[in-house]
Parts: C-alpha cells; sequence; structure tokens
C-alpha cells in the first residue's frame, strides 16, 4: 500500500506576521520557513503505518519554489520514502492546488491521501477536501484516530460537538487535526540519509493545467487593537464592575 | 444576485449557525434560500419557513442523509446550484468539511470563513491565526464562500412565510458510511451560543478543577470552555476548545482562567464584548486584550467569585 502526503511549506508558526507598508501583502521577506505543522501530523501518521507494516511506501509532495525542497528534504528526514517537488515560483490557489494532485495521484497511484485539515498561512481548509471531490473518493477530515482494516479505514473526526466514526473506502483522503499524534523529531543521522533519497523535480507547465488566481487579494491589514483594559484589586472590584458598569451579569 | 444558504441542522432544528449565515446572505440581498439535506427533518424545513429573510426552503428528505456525510450533500447542493450567485454555510466543521466539495465541482475557488462583506465579490478573512485581515476579491462566476459566525448577528426566526419546495434525492454512493458519534452532553448552552462563557487554561492543574468553573457557569448561565494546553493536557475533551483550531467564539462576556493567551487562544475569543482575565502572572499576555484583569491565584479568586454572584 502507497501512502501520498501533501505538505506545504509557510511560515514558521512561531513568527509574528505584519503586512508590507503598502498593506499589498503580508510581509514575507527574512522569516523564517517551516513545515506547516498540520502536514507535520499527516507525515508522522503515514510514517508511524509505514513502521507498522500497514503501508510499503511514503511519497511525500509538495506545489511551490524551489525553496521548498527544504520542507521536503524534512519530510524525508522524518521518515518519508521519497519526494516530489511540483515547482512553480507563483502562489497558487487550493483549487490550482488540489488538480495538480489529482495528476500526481494518477501518477502514483497511491491508496492513502493524508494532509494537513489546514496551512497555518491562509487558514483555507479547502485543499484535502477538494482533491477528494475531484478524484471522486471518500474522505475523512479533521481526523484524531485513523485505523485501516483492508481496503476500509475507521477514522475518528474531531466535529464541533464532540467525535464522528466513519468508515471509509480506500483510496481515500484524510486529514489531520491536532490530536492525531504528536510529531518525531528528525535526528542527525535520518537527516544525513534523507539527503540521499529520491527527490524529483516536475515543472507545474507539465502538468498543463490552469492555474490562474480566481481570487485578488486586495489589501492586508493588521485588525484592529483592543483597547487595554484596566486591572482591578479583587474579587469584588470585578463582580462590581461586571454587575453594575457593563451590566453582563 | 441569488444566495443558497446550506443548512446546517440536526434533523430537529437548525443550528444557531444557519441564522449567522443568513444574515450575511441578506448583506448580498434579498433574494435568499435554503437548503436543508437531511432524514426526517420536515420540522427543520417548518422551522426555517418560518425565518423572514428566507423566500424559498428547499428540503432534500431522504435516509441515506441522515448523517449528512460530506459525499452525499454536495451531490444534492451542486445539482440545484445552477441558479444561484453565491453559495453560503458557516465556517464550523460542518461548512469547513462540506464546502470546498461543492467548491471544486463548480470550479470555484472558495473564500473560507469571511468576517465581511463589502460587496458582492468582495470579503474580509483572518489569515494567519488572525494576525492580518485580508480583503479578497472573488472573479469567480459563482462564489462559494464560509462565514464566521460570530461575525454576524443572526437573522430573526419568525415572521417569514417562505415556501417549502421538495427535491429529489440522488443515490448515496456508498463511500463513506457513519459508524458512530459521541457527543458531548451538557445542560449549559453551547459554546458557540453562549452568551457568557467561562475558560480555563493549564493554570487549573486538573480536570478536577473545573468543577470551579462549572459552580460559576451554572450560577451565570454561562458555557464553559478550555485553551488548548487544557485541552492537551487532558483536563477536558476536545469539544471545549477556544482559540484558532478550535472553536471561535464572541459572547458578551468571556472570563478566562489560568489562561496565559497565547496567539492561538486570542485568535478564537478576541472579538468578546468584555474580557475578564484571571491569572497569577501579572505579565502574561492574556492581560493585554483584557478589559478586566485580576492578578490573583484562581485556586482562592474561584471560589469567592462564586459566593459574590
Amino acid at each position: 500500500m502507497k501512502a501520498l502526503v501533501p505538505i506545504k511549506r509557510v511560515v514558521d508558526y512561531n513568527v509574528k506576521v505584519r503586512p508590507l507598508s503598502d498593506n499589498s501583502n503580508v510581509d514575507l521577506n527574512n522569516v523564517k520557513m517551516s513545515i506547516n505543522p498540520f502536514c507535520e501530523i499527516a507525515v508522522e501518521e503515514a510514517v508511524r503505518l509505514k513502521e507498522a507494516g500497514i503501508i510499503n511506501e511514503v511519497v511525500a509532495v509538495t506545489v511551490g519554489s524551489s525553496a521548498s525542497q527544504e520542507q521536503l528534504r524534512t519530510a524525508l528526514a522524518l521518515g518519508c520514502d521519497r519526494a516530489i517537488l511540483v515547482e512553480t515560483d507563483n502562489d497558487l490557489e487550493p483549487l490550482s492546488i488540489a488538480k495538480i494532485l489529482v495528476k500526481i495521484h494518477e501518477k502514483e497511484s497511491s491508496d492513502l491521501i493524508i494532509l494537513g485539515k489546514q496551512a497555518i498561512d491562509g487558514d483555507n481548509n479547502q485543499t484535502g477536501q477538494m482533491l477528494s471531490a475531484l478524484l471522486d473518493i471518500p474522505q475523512a477530515t479533521f481526523a484524531s484516530k485513523l485505523e485501516i482494516n483492508g481496503d476500509n479505514a475507521n477514522v475518528t473526526r474531531e466535529i464541533d460537538g464532540g467525535l464522528q466514526t466513519i468508515n471509509v473506502k480506500l483510496p481515500a483522503i484524510i486529514t489531520t487535526d491536532l490530536r492525531l499524534n504528536e510529531p518525531r523529531y528528525a535526528s542527525l543521522p535520518n537527516i544525513m540519509k534523507a539527503k540521499k533519497k529520491e527527490l524529483d523535480i516536475i515543472n507545474v507547465s507539465d502538468l498543463g493545467i490552469d492555474i490562474a488566481k480566481r481570487v485578488e487579494t486586495l489589501s492586508v491589514e493588521i485588525p484592529p487593537e483592543r483597547d487595554a483594559g484596566i486591572k482591578v484589586e479583587s474579587v469584588s472590584d470585578l463582580v462590581d464592575k461586571l454587575k453594575n458598569e457593563e451590566k453582563v451579569i | 444576485m441569488r444566495v443558497l444558504v446550506i443548512a446546517e441542522h440536526d434533523n430537529a432544528a437548525l443550528k444557531p449557525s444557519t441564522l449567522n449565515t443568513i444574515s450575511a446572505a441578506k448583506k448580498l440581498t434579498d433574494d435568499v434560500d435554503l437548503i436543508i439535506c437531511g432524514f426526517d427533518c420536515d420540522n427543520v424545513a417548518t422551522e426555517a419557513a418560518g425565518i423572514d429573510a428566507l423566500k424559498n426552503v428547499h428540503i432534500c428528505n431522504s435516509e441515506h442523509l441522515k448523517y449528512q456525510l460530506s459525499e452525499d450533500v454536495t451531490q444534492i447542493v451542486v445539482s440545484n446550484a445552477k441558479n444561484y450567485s453565491h453559495l453560503l454555510a458557516p465556517a464550523t466543521t460542518f461548512g469547513k468539511n462540506l464546502m470546498p466539495r461543492i467548491s471544486a465541482l463548480l470550479d470555484a475557488q472558495q473564500i473560507s470563513d469571511i468576517i465581511e462583506v463589502i460587496d458582492e465579490c468582495t470579503f474580509k478573512r483572518p489569515i494567519y491565526a488572525g494576525s492580518c485581515i485580508a480583503t479578497v476579491k472573488s472573479n469567480d462566476e459563482i462564489k462559494v464562500i464560509t462565514i464566521r459566525a460570530t461575525a454576524f448577528d443572526p437573522c430573526a426566526n419568525e415572521g417569514g412565510n417562505a415556501e417549502i419546495i421538495n427535491i429529489d434525492p440522488i443515490d448515496s454512493k456508498g463511500q463513506s458510511e457513519f459508524v458512530s458519534e459521541e457527543l458531548a452532553k451538557s445542560d449549559r448552552p453551547e459554546l458557540t451560543a453562549a452568551d457568557i462563557i467561562i475558560s480555563g487554561g493549564r493554570g487549573m492543574q486538573s480536570g478536577d478543577n473545573f468543577h470551579l468553573l462549572e459552580t460559576i457557569a451554572d450560577k451565570l448561565g454561562a458555557a464553559v470552555g478550555a485553551s488548548r494546553a487544557a485541552v492537551d493536557a487532558g483536563f477536558v475533551p476536545n469539544d471545549y476548545q477556544v482559540g484558532q483550531t478550535g472553536k471561535i467564539v464572541a459572547p458578551n462576556l468571556y472570563i478566562a482562567v489560568g489562561i496565559s493567551g497565547a496567539i492561538q487562544h486570542l485568535a478564537g475569543m478576541k472579538d468578546s464584548k468584555i474580557i475578564v482575565a484571571i491569572n497569577k502572572d501579572e505579565d502574561a499576555p492574556i492581560f493585554q486584550v483584557a478589559d478586566y484583569g485580576l492578578v490573583d491565584d484562581l485556586f482562592t479568586a474561584l471560589p469567592e467569585l462564586a459566593e459574590q454572584i
């Protein structure tokens, strides 16, 4: 069985992002980039399935600039077997990325596609579901538990009211939520080994997909700040303010 | 311009998020319809027909839609989407799961989690966990949008007389099957619908200590929430989580107890009207967004608070 793990290079989650001075977009100059945290969980899950003998091969794939090879190497160091970069200098939308992944899936004929539920840059939460619809295969989003049984998977999903478990036929799309697993750190020997693993580069133009943007970003701004409040001295002060001034209790 | 709102419901009643979504739709046009996919959900249609803002209520009632699995609901919405310029759903786990499928099949680039409607093509939405707000313009013929429920007031659910139209079901593809559900049962209000929320963080030290919050919640008719740190530490289940990856809330009063105020948590609650923080660390970032801050040990402050309200 083969797993395909699409990943994304994003601004590291510790970086406080700011708009450019002309507010045309976010300022990505000289900021630390990392593998998207939800993608790291996807890599970890696929590697664990391989370690459990359920999957034979884990292929990481990303769509992005040449610099994204760095994140693919990280995925290889975490245990993926090989990697594919679909290279483009354009900033692609989820729909275009899903269309590209359709082509990669067809080429690789994977049995399972595991990806993060959302990237922490655009916060779109779309690619997995779009890919599932375009491939006409089932989806199990926001997974907190995954069990493969033959050609089916039982997936527990985090939904607003609690947890839901569904059974999907493979091939299927799984998108990862935070509690699916705790990703490992890459060891130094594995980082060294990853440098020798296969990394194929495909130019996006060779796939013949329309990647034109549908949505324009007109401006990016800092949200209005809340005014600094006051410190109260005691619980009775607090209760007095809430009851008599704000009238919220 | 004509808008179709996809109803979130549990076959018995509409979820409050549907009313917020209808409000967002009304900002685009007065021509707003609702579609309900489910099983034994006639009561939902009757309730919806009473909403003044709606013209037509489409209902697809079929046993295979009982659990509203995304593959099956997608087929029905897509085949009824032709005459609409916009499709809207709440950005809850229901809408997040469903809408990108619909969007992909209509070859439209979805706009997720909008907080403001500027005009029929232009919307505001948070990016980078709310660190920035982007204004975006869609050039797609049909716009597929999820809306952040807390950014739009709920519409009135009365005064209406919408026409109920039955639509034919489409056979299930049988790709997914419902197995089970563990829904939290509580007499307290739902987090996303509560007027008052009291949330605990890692400072609570254990799940047992959450009873200190529950006592206060019951006196105030409030919901109980938690930070991701408290959920990850196993104090409470994940459906308590307020934050960027949990629930986005905006109650009249939000009381954060033993929560330091990581950006992911702030992203989920900073639109609350009044924020109160109780924390013994006076440098905790939560105090920067709090209207009222109390620097105190929560284990002494909470019993006092319970007594005085």
